[in-house]
């Protein structure tokens, strides 16, 4: 592994920092010319969006990058902060439904057709979602990818992009709102995505722990037994806070259009 | 108007959502006091055949989502204002005693998943866990027989 190469950060480093400002200032200068519209826009999705702007701003700093290359460890904290953690808070901040206002009419209209179109459709489905985020972890770190990965610059941008996009598109699947979704899918099923993710997830932490994949990728047994756990916990923690936030936003409705939870019968 | 059904409805419905969170409570007891804190069977047990592995993760996710969708099923009963709360208590208890049960019989001795401590002789240890287990079902049905007098009364 080229560690030399890597600390001399050159503008390529910054890329990824220069491309997350460039987003939160678009969407801060879309929601604030929201302000005079009738429907305003809330200070709460902006503040999500910020939020979520710093956690993927601190994983993709260039030291945290170096950090995340060499060290497994690193990578699991990178990997939490940009496909879990930093997806869900952006989606609160609702994203698409800001492009459909801010838009002239016509391209508001070319976007709402992009939504329903096949391929988006598809992809923002929650069983494609969680078998593009999931399965591609498994695909991952239980084959020789992952080493290929510290040698290959491209393919590591890649990665990081594939979390990024995979992780939202997760999140985005299973909550539903607050943003235009493509899918009308009712609660119990995503519910039930939610919970195969959790499954596969920490199935997954444990099958690393306990068979010490990645292999091939010079680290101690230490360093992958403590990213093994650091993404059950981790997940762990994602995951239960997706399902908080799923939940809260159907706490949130008003009580005779809640959907029933468990048992068909809508208590009345 | 149909009042005593609704009522035995509100009770039905507060018992298992309570259930729920009585499970993934004890489940969680369980990861955290004796996987983490006493450390007396671990994160990744190479004894444990590899079935034992994937259900570890399927009981995981039982876990996790039982606590949350037990807690706000019962805030949702609780805004409608048909929170039964004597039977929610009485369905607390019975799902923590219940998944106890359940974890020290099936989980422990027919489907021999892990025990609960090695190097010793596990018969004291299963004795208690399964002691516990009846105590805290004790306690449900008792609760359960009271929130039922209540009821009628």
């Amino acid at each position: 592994m080229s560690v030399q190469a890597h600390d001399s950060h050159g503008l390529i480093e910054w890329l990824p920092l220069v491309l997350v400002t460039l987003l939160t200032l678009t969407y801060l200068a879309a929601a604030y010319a929201q302000r005079t519209t009738a429907a305003g826009w809330s200070l709460w999705r902006c503040g999500f969006l910020v939020l979520g702007s710093v956690l993927l701003a601190v994983a993709v700093l260039p030291s945290m990058m170096t950090w995340a290359h060499h060290d497994l460890r690193g990578h699991m904290v990178a990997h939490l902060l940009i496909g879990m953690l930093a997806p869900m808070v952006w989606v609160l901040a609702a994203p698409v439904t800001l492009l459909l206002r801010a838009l002239p009419q016509a391209g508001g209209r070319r976007v709402a057709a992009l939504l329903q179109s096949r391929p988006i459709r598809f992809v923002s489905h929650p069983v494609s979602a969680l078998s593009l985020n999931i399965g591609g972890m498994y695909v991952l770190y239980l084959t020789p990818l992952y080493a290929a990965s510290l040698d290959n610059q491209a393919l590591h941008y890649w990665l990081h992009l594939h979390f990024l996009v995979a992780g939202y598109l997760f999140c985005w699947a299973i909550l539903a709102e607050p943003d235009a979704s493509p899918h009308r899918l009712s609660l119990r099923f995503r519910l039930g995505i939610l919970f195969i993710a959790i499954a596969a997830h920490s199935l997954l932490g444990k099958l690393m722990y306990g068979y010490l994949w990645p292999r091939d990728t010079g680290n101690g047994v230490e360093e992958i037994r403590f990213a093994a756990q650091l993404m059950y916990y981790g997940g762990d923690l994602a995951e239960l806070l997706l399902a908080v936030v799923l939940l809260s936003l159907w706490l949130r409705k008003p009580i005779d259009r809640r959907e029933a939870l468990l048992s068909s019968a809508t208590p009345t | 108007m149909n009042l005593p059904t609704s009522s035995r409805d509100d009770a039905r419905r507060s018992l298992w959502a309570a259930v729920l969170v009585g499970i993934g409570v004890m489940a969680g007891v369980d990861e955290i006091v004796f996987h983490q804190l006493l450390q007396w069977h671990h994160f990744f047990d190479r004894a444990t055949p590899t079935i034992g592995i994937i259900s570890d993760g399927v009981l995981h996710a039982v876990e996790l989502l039982a606590i949350v969708i037990g807690v706000f099923l019962l805030i949702d009963l609780s805004q409608r204002k048909r929170l039964a709360i004597s039977w929610a208590w009485a369905g607390f208890f019975c799902g923590m005693g219940g998944f106890q049960l359940f974890d020290g019989i099936v989980n422990h001795k027919l489907l021999r998943l892990h025990q609960i401590r090695y190097e010793v002789e596990p018969f004291i240890y299963d004795l208690s866990w399964n002691f516990a287990a009846l105590v805290l079902l004790l306690v449900g049905g008792w609760l359960y027989r009271r929130a039922k007098r209540m009821g009628r009364g």
